[in-house]
């Protein structure tokens, strides 16, 4: 079912008599639900556009790169820079802005800027009853009632299926820098990482890999803004780090694609595993905790986003990830693979009470991707 | 503002409710004498007053939760409160009510450099938090003008603010973890020191949810490094207009400054009387603040002003000292104080999209003129969060009903032009009438039913946030 319009929408989720699938582009499958189809796609446009308010209005089913198109012509950008799942789930389609927002989507900026929910100003939603509601708004500050926009952001059309979203963008940057360290083993690159972080100098992102495109391991810090600022500030993290070896400074596009907004696409779309095999986990962790996990999680290959903070961790098939971190400060989801564990992790009791709570308001027939996130 | 009649049960059991309380708190914990619980009896909005119940100060989680277990089971009506500096009402008692302070539970718990946060008992003041990790050249962002007496429990509440979220963002974007005690004494962890709290965005949830879903006594706080540096460049203009599209232009041409704040001529002249900050007399004066090394800022502020220099500015300044830097904002951080000694006023905190600015502020121009009281306007200008402050006379019979009226009328402005009721207090009780201006009556029973999950009895803060008629067979029930 692809209805084209919200009022649509709501007819057909009041109507129906079973489960339903959510789905925008159908790009990111990640779990499993069963139910007929009910796709966004045809709700579809950008319906407000204010490059000098910083704002952004979209129907759900829009195309992420008609908004990045439309945004690029302002020289605008979405800061939290959304994943593209297809390359690592090996999908098609058109990725949507309702996806990304329903999927909390975001990449390796979200440790600078945050992530999509950080940007999400406002939505509109049909819940599982039917009724058409909105929360939030179009500005950027907002605290006018609950804050229903985080609660919809990520939480993958089972509370609610979305129809428009409003989000902040932010201006696109003059040049791009990467600091580049070399050799480091996980413990010294998070400590790197680290570092970077917490200096005044605005790392824009954080990212290890213990085999890099090449083979070797490489820290990748970025930093972004006008020419000369980049120039500087790659300059001091350079000797900031100097305890952890003599870096290398790459500005703009460079041979083997480490600096450039390739070799950040690369490490956003975590393109390493895209064809590889095994599955897939998303691990959720505090930094200082990330070298430790990984180690005890015996993954075919590994890498670092977020300063330490995310781990990508490809594993054999069917091996529950979790059964082998234990209990940590964090969480894990299997993004891909067929492991007979849920996608998304277990919560402890007193949460899944309120979760539970949540559900049964939102959407009382249990008929919107019914046990995806459980 | 009208308040539900107190429940006459609960007044009757005063003293076995207040021996109870004893069993599980020191006994000075435990206020119930009249001349000691006045001091809670309002909030920062004080035009309403009610004393409530007793007031108690737990000291710790396990204190709080065996607080509103006991409330729980004897259907007591709570009232969080942080350090009592809300401007909406957030913490004004209703007289059946016990006032849960956590001005006691002020401890830092855990500093964490390395993994870039704090975590604090949620009393703890909101400058102080910064004060705890500044001599490792670290800070703790979002920064409301009340910071140096409010807490970090009404910060959550409220999602509070500032001058600086433009770039740093509000407190939500800043939150990473929380341990809270539900109604009925449950304490629950959400969050710590990873990113992105795993299942739903309860955290988000929370955040702002002004002490309705739970009480917050532990925060995981994001902690970022000190800029290099900072300096502000002021510019005065002789039309609002022109100072909005200067505030465009500047965003619209990539550069992103931590601040952005609006002062008209009404305020312009009373902080320069206030603070002899050098302000220019002009209709509209801009302060804009960026950071970064010298080189740096020297390079976004030579942009600025030369965006700023087309637009044919009054006065067009850039700190040439620290000392200029500080006078500059001091002006600024004055103005409520500045217009507190001068007149009553009532503050409001609508926010708007930018390009509406001109008509907006015009059309509270001619507002002021059928109310007849005069207004002053003072906004972070980057956001569009507006602050209208509106003169009128406490000793003047009725002057406070007209002003509230012209608030309103404000505020439904702010809703039509496509903007909200509130950008950083809170709804509280101030705007608790004017929900529905903005919401639909499916938007606010969405918003009803979520505190149905966390609190079915409506005892937690529930005179709040809701227009009483619309939550009225909750509370009731």
């Amino acid at each position: 079912m692809t209805p084209q319009t919200e009022a649509e929408l709501a007819d057909i989720i009041a109507g129906a008599s079973g489960p339903l699938r959510i789905q925008g582009g159908g790009t990111r499958p990640i779990g499993r639900s069963e139910g007929e189809t009910l796709s966004t796609t045809k709700m579809r446009g950008i319906t407000l556009y204010e490059p000098g308010a910083l704002t952004i209005v979209a129907k759900a089913g829009t195309p992420v790169a008609e908004i990045e198109a439309k945004l690029a012509k302002e020289n605008q950008r979405l800061a939290f820079e959304p994943m593209d799942h297809r390359g690592l789930l090996g999908t098609k389609g058109e990725p949507t802005i309702g996806g990304v927002v329903a999927g909390n989507i975001s990449g390796p900026r979200r440790i600078s800027v945050g992530a999509c929910r950080d940007f999400a100003l406002g939505v509109r939603f049909v819940d599982g009853s039917g009724t058409i509601i909105k929360n939030g708004g179009r500005v950027m500050k907002n605290v006018t009632g609950y804050d229903l926009v985080k609660l919809m952001c990520g939480s993958y059309g089972t509370l609610g299926v979305l129809t428009e979203v409003a989000l902040k963008v932010l201006p696109n940057v003059e040049a791009t820098g990467c600091v580049l360290l070399h050799g480091l083993n996980d413990t010294q690159a998070i400590a790197a990482m680290s570092a970077a972080l917490g200096s005044p100098f605005e790392a824009t992102g954080a990212a290890h890999f213990p085999k890099s495109m090449h083979g070797d391991p490489v820290t990748m810090i970025r930093i972004e803004g006008f020419e000369k600022s980049v120039a500087y500030r790659a300059d001091k993290l350079r000797d900031l780090l100097k305890s952890f070896g003599e870096a290398t400074i790459q500005i703009g596009e460079t041979d083997d694609g480490y600096g450039s907004e390739k070799g950040w696409a690369w490490v956003r779309d975590v393109s390493a595993f895209a064809d590889q095999p095994g599955d897939v986990w998303r691990i959720s962790a505090k930094p200082s905790d990330a070298a430790a996990l990984a180690a005890r999680l015996d993954a075919d290959a590994v890498q670092y986003d977020w300063g330490g903070g995310l781990i990508w961790a490809r594993m054999p098939e069917g091996v529950d990830a979790r059964e082998k971190l234990t209990t940590f400060d964090g969480h894990a989801t299997l993004v891909r693979g067929s492991a007979d564990v849920p996608a998304f992790h277990p919560e402890p009791a007193p949460l899944a009470a309120i979760t539970q709570g949540l559900r049964a308001k939102f959407d009382p027939r249990g008929i919107l991707n019914p046990g995806l996130m459980t | 503002m009208e308040m539900p009649a107190p429940s006459a049960s609960v007044l009757s059991r005063k003293d076995r409710i207040v021996d109870r309380l004893r069993t599980v708190l020191p006994h000075d914990a435990v206020i119930s004498d009249i001349s000691e619980t006045r001091a809670y009896e309002c909030d920062a909005l004080t035009a309403y007053r009610c004393p409530p119940l007793c007031a108690v100060l737990p000291a710790n989680t396990q204190e709080v939760a065996a607080v509103l277990k006991i409330c729980h089971e004897m259907g007591v009506p709570v009232v969080p409160r942080g350090s009592g500096t809300s401007l909406a009402g957030g913490a004004l008692p209703t007289a059946d009510s016990v006032i849960l302070g956590v001005a006691k539970m002020n401890q830092v718990i855990e500093t964490n450099y390395d993994d870039r946060y704090i975590k604090v008992q949620t009393g703890r003041t909101n400058l102080s938090v910064s004060g705890a990790v500044e001599s490792n050249g670290f800070f703790y962002a979002p920064d409301p003008s009340s910071q140096l007496a409010c807490a970090i429990a009404g910060n959550i509440a409220m999602n509070s603010g500032g001058a600086h979220c433009l770039k740093y963002g509000v407190t939500t974007n800043n939150l990473m973890g929380v341990t809270m005690v539900t109604m009925d004494g449950q304490i629950v962890e959400i969050g710590g020191a990873h990113l992105d709290a795993g299942g739903l965005d309860l955290l988000g949830l929370i955040c702002g949810s002004e002490g309705q879903l739970g009480v917050v006594t532990e925060a995981t706080l994001r902690i970022l490094h000190k800029p290099e540096g900072a300096r502000p460049v002021l510019m005065g203009y002789n039309s609002a207009e022109v100072a909005g599209q200067v505030v465009s232009d500047i965003i619209k041409a990539g550069i992103l400054p931590v601040a952005i704040e609006y002062m008209d001529e009404m305020l312009i002249g009373v902080c320069e009387e206030f603070s002899g900050a050098g302000y220019p007399k002009c209709e509209a004066l801009l302060i804009v603040e960026v950071e970064g090394s010298d080189a740096e800022i020297d390079e976004q502020l030579s942009l600025i002003k030369e965006i700023a220099g087309k637009h044919n500015p009054v006065e067009l300044r850039e700190a040439q000292s620290a000392d200029e830097a500080a006078r500059i904002w001091a002006g600024r951080k004055a103005a409520f104080s500045a217009i507190g000694k001068i007149s009553d006023y009532m503050c409001l905190d609508g926010t708007i999209p930018v390009s509406a600015l001109p008509h907006v502020l015009k059309r509270i121009g001619e507002m002021s003129k059928e109310f007849g009281l005069d207004v002053g306007n003072v906004f972070h200008a980057g956001d569009g969060n507006m602050h209208p402050l509106i003169l009128y006379d406490a000793n003047k019979p009725g002057d406070l009903e007209i002003c509230e009226e012209f608030g309103a009328e404000i505020l439904k402005l702010c809703v039509e032009v496509g903007g909200c009721l509130t950008g950083e207090h809170g709804v509280g009780i101030e705007k608790r009438d004017l929900m529905n201006v903005q919401f639909d009556p499916a938007d606010l029973e969405a918003q009803m039913a979520v505190k149905d999950v966390f609190d079915p009895a409506w005892l937690l803060n529930a005179a709040k946030v809701f227009p009483l008629e619309t939550s009225q067979s909750r509370r009731a029930a």
